[in-house]
C-alpha cells in the first residue's frame, strides 16, 4: 500500500507507474507487489555472451551465489546451435572460427586443432589438424573446428564452473536504475513455475548479452509474405527451411539465392549437394547486390575476391581481435569510427577449395547463374512461381523462381529488442556511430551508471564500438575479460594475474570443478 | 598471431631473454662446441644476445611485410621459418670473427643451440604464453602499454 494517494492492490505485475518511472526504489516494487531477489552480478541473455562472462568471473574467483544468469534458454549454446543448424551448418561441419577461439577456454590453449589431434584415432587424424594449423593460411585454408567439438567443449566447461546453478529461467522485461545505486532487473518467470510472475533482481552490476533483436526481413520479402500470406516460398536462411530442399526433391525448380556471405555459401553447398546426391534438376539464380570480380583495395588494404564474392577467412580481418586493427578502432570516435568500419569491407565468405570446385562445376554445367542488382519486388506468378523484378545497373530484369532464400543477414535494429529499447528510453543509454549500443572500451554502457553500480553489454548489440568483431567467440571473450578487469578494479573479483591464470588453467586442464 | 610493432618488440625481448635464457643455460653444457664451459657460455649467450638485438631490426621488416596482408596477421609458420634467415645472418656474422665475438664456433654447436632456442621460444609463443600472459593476445602482443 502506498502512503499517499488512492490505495493500489499489489498484483505482482508491472504497473503503469513503474513503467513510467525511470529510477525505481524498493517502495515502488513493494507497491506493485513484485518480490525482490539479490545477487551482486546479473547477466541477462544466457547465450554464449553470458557464458563467456560467467566463465571469466568464475575463474577470477566469483562464487556461484554472486552470479545470476537470467535467460529463457536451457543451455548457453541453444541459440547458437539452432542458428548454425538452420543456416546449413550440421553438427559435423566446420565453423568459420579460428582454432584458438575457444568459448570453453579463456586462454585459447590448447587450441581446437591440438585437441582434435590429441583425440584422433588414426595417425592421419593426428597429423592433419596439426599440419593444417601450422601451415595456415600459407599452404592451405585455415583450420576451423567442427560444431560438435565446440558444443561438447562448452558443455564440459559449463559443468566445471557449475553454470546451471546460476541460471534463473525466464524472460527479462527491463533493467532500471535503482534510487540507492545499482539496478533492478525484471524477470518474467515461466508460467509453469510456482514462483511469482515477476521477480525484481537487485544487483550492483548488470551485464546484457541479448544477441540479435531478430531476423532482418527485407521489405520486398516481407511484402511478398503479407500479400500472398505464404511464408514457405520466400524464406530467410536463418529460418527453418528444410521444406525447400524437400520440395525440390519432389519437383524440380529454380532457387533464387540472395547474399554473398558465409550463409549464402552454405546454402549453395546444400543445394548443390542435394542436386548431386539425389540427381535433381535444381537451377540456381544467385543475386549479388555487389559483385566482386577480383581482389579489391589499395596495396595495404587489399582483400581477395572473385566470382562475385569477397574472400576473408573469418568474420573480420584477423587483427581486429587483438592486433593492429583493434588498436586503430580503439582510437576512433564518431564519423571516423564509421569510416574505419567501412574500411573493413562488407560481407565476405572464406575461400574454400571445396566450394570453389562445386560452384565451378555448376557454372560449367550451366545451372548456376548470377545476376547483379537489387531486388525491387517479389510477386506471385503462375504455377506457384515467384517473379522478381531486379534493378540492375541500367536495366530492369525479371526472373522467375520456385523459392527465394535470403542470406543477407541476421541483423535488425536494437530498438526492436525490448530490453534495449527500454534502456534507450529510460536508462540513459545512447547509440554509437553505427546505431548500436554505445559502450566504453570496458563495455560499460555509456550514460547508464547508477551510483556505484555499472551496466555492461557485449555481443551483437554493441557492434560499432571500440572493438570490432564483437559478435564472435573471441569478441565475446575479449568483452568478458575487459568487463572482468573493470569489476576487479571495483572489488567484485580478483584480477586475473599470472599466478591465478596459471593455476586456473591447470584446473581447466584437469577438469576440476570450481 | 596479430602483433603490433610494439608487441613484436616486447615479445621478442621477453621471450628470448626469459625462455631463451633458461634454455640456453640448461643446454650449453652439452653443446658440442669443443670449448671450455666458460667459453661455451660466452658463445651461447652472445648468440642469444644477437638474436634479441638483431631481432629488433628483423621485427621492423616483418612488421612492414605484415602491412601487405589484409588480415594484418602473421601466420605461425612465418614465425617458425624466420629462424632460417635470422640464424644464417648470425652464423655469417660469427664467421667474420670480428667485433665482440672472437669465438671459434662449430657449425654443429651453433645450429643445435640456435635451432633449439628458436624452436622452444616458438612453441611457447604458439600457445603456453597465453596461459601466463592472458591479456597479451588481445593487445597486439604487448606486455606493457
Amino acid at each position: 500500500m502506498t502512503d499517499a494517494g488512492p490505495s493500489v492492490v499489489p498484483t505482482g505485475d508491472l504497473t503503469q507507474a513503474l513503467v513510467d518511472t525511470d529510477i525505481w526504489s524498493e517502495q515502488h516494487l513493494f507497491d506493485a507487489g513484485i518480490p525482490i531477489a539479490d545477487a551482486p552480478m546479473i547477466s541477462v541473455g544466457g547465450g554464449i555472451g553470458s557464458f563467456a562472462l560467467v566463465d571469466h568471473l568464475r575463474i577470477c574467483g566469483v562464487g556461484t551465489e554472486s552470479l545470476r544468469v537470467l535467460t529463457p534458454l536451457s543451455t548457453p549454446w541453444e541459440s547458437f546451435a539452432y542458428l548454425t543448424r538452420v543456416s546449413q551448418v550440421p553438427i559435423g561441419a566446420r565453423l568459420r572460427s579460428d582454432s584458438s577461439a575457444c568459448p570453453d577456454n579463456i586462454w585459447g590453449f590448447p587450441s581446437y586443432a591440438i585437441r582434435e589431434a590429441v583425440g584422433a584415432e588414426s595417425v592421419r587424424g593426428l597429423l592433419a589438424p596439426l599440419w593444417q594449423v601450422l601451415t595456415e593460411p600459407l599452404l592451405g585454408e585455415h583450420y576451423t573446428p567442427r560444431v560438435g567439438q565446440v558444443l561438447d567443449a562448452m558443455a564440459r566447461e559449463s559443468r566445471r564452473i557449475r553454470y546451471p546453478e546460476m541460471v534463473a529461467t525466464g524472460q527479462v522485461r527491463m533493467v532500471r536504475r535503482r534510487e540507492a545505486g545499482g539496478y533492478f532487473t525484471i524477470l518474467t518467470t515461466p508460467e509453469w513455475t510456482p514462483t511469482a510472475k515477476r521477480i525484481a533482481f537487485r544487483s550492483a552490476y548488470v551485464h546484457l548479452a541479448v544477441g540479435y533483436a531478430g531476423l532482418k526481413f527485407l521489405p520486398e520479402l516481407q511484402a511478398y509474405r503479407e500479400s500472398t500470406r505464404n511464408s514457405s516460398r520466400v524464406v530467410n536462411a536463418y529460418e527453418p527451411h528444410e521444406h525447400v530442399y524437400d520440395q525440390l526433391r519432389r519437383r524440380p525448380g529454380t532457387v533464387m539465392v540472395r547474399g554473398s556471405g558465409i550463409v549464402a555459401s552454405r546454402v549453395l553447398q546444400r543445394l548443390i549437394d542435394e542436386r548431386n546426391t539425389h540427381g535433381l534438376q535444381t537451377r540456381v539464380v544467385h543475386i549479388f547486390g555487389t559483385y566482386v570480380s577480383g581482389s579489391q583495395g589499395p596495396r595495404f588494404l587489399r582483400r581477395r575476391g572473385g566470382d562475385g564474392f569477397a574472400y576473408q577467412a573469418f568474420d573480420d580481418p584477423k587483427s581486429v581481435w587483438g592486433g593492429q586493427l583493434r588498436d586503430q578502432a580503439r582510437n576512433t570516435e564518431g564519423a571516423e569510427r564509421t569510416l574505419f568500419y567501412d574500411s573493413l569491407g562488407g560481407t565476405s565468405t572464406p575461400y574454400r577449395q571445396h566450394w570453389q570446385t562445386l560452384l565451378g562445376t555448376a557454372r560449367a554445367q550451366g545451372w548456376y547463374s548470377t545476376v547483379v542488382g537489387e531486388v525491387e519486388a517479389l510477386d506471385a506468378g503462375a504455377d506457384d512461381l515467384i517473379t522478381a523484378r531486379i534493378q540492375s545497373r541500367d536495366s530492369v530484369l525479371m526472373a522467375e523462381a520456385s523459392f527465394v532464400i535470403d542470406c543477407t543477414g541476421l541483423e535488425s535494429d536494437i530498438g526492436e529488442q525490448r530490453i534495449l529499447a527500454d534502456l534507450l528510453q529510460h536508462t540513459g543509454a545512447r547509440r554509437n556511430p553505427l546505431g548500436r549500443l554505445d559502450v566504453e572500451p570496458s563495455f560499460e554502457v555509456r550514460g547508464t551508471r547508477s551510483g556505484r553500480g555499472r551496466l555492461y553489454a557485449s555481443g551483437a548489440a554493441t557492434h560499432g564500438g571500440y572493438l570490432p568483431g564483437v559478435d564472435t567467440f573471441l569478441g565475446l571473450q575479449i568483452a568478458a575479460q575487459e568487463i572482468g578487469d573493470d569489476l576487479a578494479a571495483e572489488g567484485l573479483c580478483r584480477r586475473l594475474n599470472l599466478v591465478r591464470s596459471a593455476r586456473e588453467w591447470f584446473r581447466w586442464a584437469t577438469n576440476t570443478v570450481i | 598471431m596479430t602483433s603490433s610493432l610494439a608487441g613484436r618488440m616486447q615479445t621478442r625481448v621477453l621471450l628470448f631473454a626469459v625462455i631463451g635464457g633458461i634454455w640456453t643455460a640448461l643446454v650449453t653444457p652439452i653443446l658440442p662446441t669443443r670449448l671450455p664451459l666458460g667459453r661455451s657460455y660466452e658463445l651461447s649467450f652472445t648468440v642469444l644476445a644477437l638474436i634479441i638485438v638483431l631481432g629488433l631490426l628483423w621485427e621492423l621488416l616483418y612488421h612492414l611485410l605484415q602491412q601487405y596482408r589484409w588480415d594484418k596477421d602473421w601466420p605461425t609458420a612465418l614465425s617458425l621459418l624466420a629462424g632460417v634467415p635470422e640464424g644464417t645472418l648470425i652464423w655469417l656474422l660469427l664467421g667474420t670473427g670480428t667485433w665482440l665475438w672472437d669465438l671459434p664456433v662449430t657449425a654443429r654447436g651453433y645450429w643445435l643451440l640456435f635451432g633449439s632456442v628458436w624452436f622452444v621460444v616458438w612453441v611457447v609463443l604458439s600457445g603456453p604464453i597465453r596461459v601466463l600472459l592472458v591479456r597479451r593476445r588481445w593487445r597486439g602482443g604487448r606486455l606493457f602499454g
